[in-house]
């Protein structure tokens, strides 16, 4: 792929770089997908609906660089008895918005509604959502500068949610 | 079943397996264990006014606990008298003076007395007041506000808080003086994690010392190794703090020590725990000595008991200022509850920390839990086999155990768990026709 430039990068750059995320993900390739990551951003799941303050109250999920890579080597660990066998994931996404589109200063964000299947064994659950990209243009790449990914039943008793919606 | 059928599913060192997969048992587990003990409700800051109130369960049980005009807790059946219809459904919200009940429009006082009915005259000459639906909604038997955490008893009658819980109220008093002003405040809902497992399992695992460094390998462990990978750079990442006690080995638990109180009740980490060799919070000690003076500040702040079980269903860790509500829906089916408080005039990071141990090993999405929940899943299914009736809690049982004392043992003993069926059994039976017919004590 060519590498981006600020003069070059179309809105389509960035919707398809949402796509290509969600397909590393489902088809497993989470080298890959830690490799878009910048090293200082966050994965956050609220656990309250609207909830503002990501760390004074508890979220299901407020991941720097560090438990991002823990999950995804504990995902392959020979001892790691929840994944005997493999979860699986798949997304149906919506075309993203794009809120805001900076190239001069190479930041965008995009808001991107997600229906999201998770499943292992005969359990299959299905969550509904809203996926917010900070993302950044880094030497040529779109790299994610913060991801918050709001569940719309985020107030619901939930058995495991193995991978990373 | 009878008393006598009761005590027989539990051995001194054995389990029958149908206290975990039975669901008459568990039944009787709801008419009975969660009518005779003090059951946690909820914590006083979840409705700090009056009129606040939240909905919640006891067993299988629905309640309301809500703050009267009198500014006194009360917990009351979430039931119209009327036609049974819930009061409330919502987990929390205020109330104002009065509950009125959506369907007929009876309105009854927050502590549950009848006000009012619409076109009261055609109840006249019905005995409709002389009856239980005429006086309002149902108050649970008894109510205790300790330090804030709300207990309930079902029954009328029975035994007193102070002798159900005993000197096991220095846990939470320990908690509750983490704070430099003496009072937690919730901070934020729960999570809320479904199991597919008999709410004892989750009980049990609390004090199982023998589990942690091969259950938690997978995350535990690989955590460590990917911190020696990237060469041990300090500060440590806050997941090393939080995950790698974990994978301690076998004999730091054995020192880690349990104690074990009456009627249940008992807590890992009597010396020490996985919890005291975290990084300083800076300006806590300092808010802390100021409040207690510094002997004292250091004498709260060196116990770092690891969990804590009230039985019958929840555990409270101190130094983390958490609490988890294992709630039983039935024999197969637990809903996890886990809150956490901040301790006021603390330093706001330190709410961080619990709020980041709570995310970290308590929830639906948390690594700790997935290694957690498939054990108990897997034991769920696998007790199902009928090669084999009984489940074994021997470890470091070697004689005959008085669970009436108040003990200090090897923190790898599997004494807990058994003081655990020792109390299931006493307040199983406690309300039951004993096998002759004639009412035990």
């Amino acid at each position: 792929m060519n590498a981006l430039t600020k003069d070059t990068i179309t809105r389509d750059d960035v919707i398809d770089f949402i796509y290509n995320e969600v397909r590393m993900l489902d088809e497993g390739r989470y080298d890959d997908w830690l490799e878009l990551w910048l090293p200082d951003a966050i994965y956050w799941m609220p656990l309250d609906y609207k909830q503002q303050d990501p760390v004074g109250a508890t979220s299901l999920l407020y991941e720097d660089n560090f438990m991002l890579r823990l999950r995804v080597e504990r995902l392959n660990g020979e001892r790691t008895f929840s994944q005997k066998p493999k979860s699986r994931c798949n997304h149906v996404i919506q075309r993203p918005f794009i809120d805001h589109f900076d190239p001069a200063n190479g930041t965008f964000q995009t808001v991107t509604n997600m229906h999201y299947v998770e499943t292992r064994l005969d359990e299959q659950q299905l969550l509904a959502l809203t996926v917010t990209h900070d993302l950044s243009l880094v030497d040529g790449m779109i790299r994610i500068a913060g991801k918050k990914v709001e569940l719309l039943n985020c107030d619901a008793a939930f058995g495991n949610i193995q991978l990373l919606p | 079943m009878n008393a006598a059928e009761i005590n027989a599913l539990i051995r001194p060192g054995q389990v029958h397996r149908d206290v975990y997969i039975s669901q008459d048992i568990y039944r009787l587990e709801m008419r009975h264990l969660f009518a005779n003990t003090w059951v946690f409700v909820g914590h006083d800051s979840q409705t700090p006014n009056k009129g606040d109130y939240i909905t919640t369960q006891i067993g299988d049980q629905p309640v309301i606990m809500v703050r009267h005009s009198d500014n006194q807790i009360y917990v009351l059946y979430n039931r119209c008298p009327h036609k049974g219809t819930k009061i409330a459904i919502d987990r929390q919200g205020n109330t104002g003076k009065f509950f009125r009940c959506p369907y007929h429009a009876w309105s009854f006082k927050t502590d549950g007395c009848l006000l009012a009915i619409p076109l009261r005259k055609g109840y006249e000459g019905t005995g409709l007041s002389e009856t239980e639906n005429g006086k309002g909604m149902k108050p649970v038997g008894a109510v205790h506000n300790h330090r804030g955490f709300v207990f309930a008893r079902l029954a009328e009658d029975g035994i007193s808080f102070d002798d159900f819980f005993g000197d096991s109220l220095s846990s939470i008093d320990n908690m509750v003086d983490r704070s430099p002003e003496g009072r937690l405040e919730v901070s934020g809902p729960p999570l809320r994690y479904m199991h597919q497992c008999n709410w004892k399992m989750l009980v049990e695992n609390q004090t199982d010392t023998c589990h942690p460094m091969v259950a938690h390998e997978s995350s535990a462990g690989t955590a460590v190794k990917i911190f020696k990978e990237m060469g041990e750079p300090q500060p440590r990442p806050a997941a090393m703090q939080i995950i790698a006690p974990f994978m301690s080995p076998y004999e730091f638990f054995e020192d880690m020590g349990i104690r074990t109180w009456p009627n249940g009740h008992g807590h890992t980490g009597v010396n020490m725990s996985i919890h005291s060799n975290y990084d300083a919070i800076p300006g806590y000690f300092e808010a802390m000595s100021e409040a207690y003076g510094e002997e004292r500040a250091k004498a709260i702040l060196d116990e770092n008991r690891h969990n804590t079980v009230y039985f019958p269903n929840i555990m409270v860790k101190a130094p983390m200022a958490q609490l988890r509500n294992f709630i039983p829906l039935a024999a197969d089916k637990t809903l996890v509850e886990s809150y956490v408080y901040h301790p006021v005039g603390a330093p706001k990071q330190l709410t961080e920390m619990s709020a980041m141990y709570n995310r970290m090993i308590n929830a639906p999405t948390s690594i700790v839990g997935h290694d957690d929940l498939e054990m108990y899943e897997r034991a769920q299914e696998g007790l199902h086999a009928d090669g084999m009736d009984w489940v074994d809690v021997s470890r470091l049982h070697t004689g005959p155990e008085d669970f009436d004392i108040e003990m200090v043992e090897n923190g790898t003993t599997e004494r807990q768990m058994r003081n655990q069926f020792h109390a299931w059994a006493k307040f199983m039976t406690a309300s039951m026709e004993d096998a002759s017919g004639v009412a035990a004590q």
